[in-house]
């Protein structure tokens, strides 16, 4: 089965069928969709923006990183099932739309990012004092976070701009 | 001459002003901007979460009300100038898009609503810290209101959405 075949039983299941066809589904996902990413943007920010040692600075990182990941993760679970539902809809555009092959991309490398810090950088910041400044490796992710998420938004909102629907 | 026709006269006038036809005329514009409008009320909904969060337990419960009010208020009211301004581009690039859609004046009620409730629960706190804290009653209103505030920055966002497809007046 190649790809575009698959793209096109999404586009032909019952669910994408009601995006489709109802006058109001689509506007509510898509609304709920960036009430999730505005959240996944501002919680992941707070985070970042203490990583990078411009804000917060003598807020404890494992409080912080607790408090702030809680409500990206949630907000981007919402943001992943929402965002699924607006592809089905119109799933051989999406995946043909550039501008949405660079956001997936872009969030591929937050996945990276993210796990990158997890395995290497966190383990090193629970050992430094609240005060300090923290290691270069520390800033260099917070820094390429906050970089690919702006860039993610930015991509996202250019779809709806370059989108053209396919039969 | 009745409010609608003025409006519309409003957003003739503003679709052929100098600045709206240099926007009109340049495609990336109008994504470029709501972009950073996006990432504005990003700002605005995520302070206003933090908040709720605290106030309901969920969050920072090693810090007082008046720690949190002040580290996302201030960015809060910091990022509001930036939202009417993006929001004011998008206007004059598309007047009567907006202008002209009942979504928009839901948002701008919305807008206000949230930002005076904002003001209801930061305004008091700043004088007494334990404001909010000095009677059961408080302590349950003050969770209710945050969650309110926080509900209207979402229906905020919810009918900026909106304006792409309700129907203009």
């Amino acid at each position: 089965m190649n790809i575009d075949a698959a793209l096109r039983w999404v586009y032909d299941t019952e669910l994408a069928v009601a995006m489709r066809e109802n006058a109001l589904l689509f506007p509510w996902v898509e609304s709920i969709h960036v009430v999730a990413l505005s959240l996944v943007l501002g919680s992941i920010a707070v985070l970042d923006l203490r990583l990078i040692g411009v804000a917060w600075r003598n807020r404890p990182l494992p409080e912080l990183l607790r408090d702030v990941l809680r409500v990206t993760w949630v907000a981007f679970a919402i943001a992943v099932i929402t965002g699924a539902l607006l592809f089905a809809s119109n799933a051989v555009a999406y995946a043909h739309n550039t501008c949405f092959q660079w956001k997936l991309g872009l969030l591929a490398l937050i996945g990276v990012n993210t796990g990158v810090f997890h395995s290497f950088v966190e383990p090193r910041l629970t050992r430094a004092a609240a005060r300090d400044a923290l290691p270069v490796l520390a800033r260099v992710s917070g820094a390429l976070s906050i970089v690919l998420w702006i860039s993610v938004t930015a991509f996202g909102r250019w779809i709806g701009f370059t989108i053209t629907a396919v039969d | 001459m009745n409010l609608q026709a003025s409006i519309a006269a409003l957003s003739e006038f503003l679709g052929h002003t100098a600045l709206s036809l240099t926007l009109q005329e340049t495609a990336w514009v109008v994504p470029a901007v709501q972009t950073v409008h996006i990432l504005s009320v990003a700002v605005v909904i995520s302070s206003s979460l933090f908040i709720a969060l605290h106030l309901l337990g969920w969050s920072a419960r090693d810090l007082s009300a008046q720690q949190v009010a002040r580290r996302f208020l201030p960015v809060l009211w910091w990022t509001l100038p930036l939202l009417l301004l993006t929001g004011s581009i998008l206007i004059v690039a598309e007047p009567a898009r907006s202008l002209q859609n009942p979504a928009f004046y839901w948002k701008m009620g919305l807008l206000i609503t949230a930002s005076t409730l904002t003001l209801v629960y930061q305004v008091p706190l700043r004088r007494r810290a334990d404001f909010w804290q000095r009677s059961r009653l408080r302590v349950a209103a003050t969770k209710l209101l945050a969650f309110t505030t926080l509900s209207l920055w979402a229906a905020v966002i919810l009918a900026g959405r909106f304006i792409a497809y309700v129907d203009n007046f």
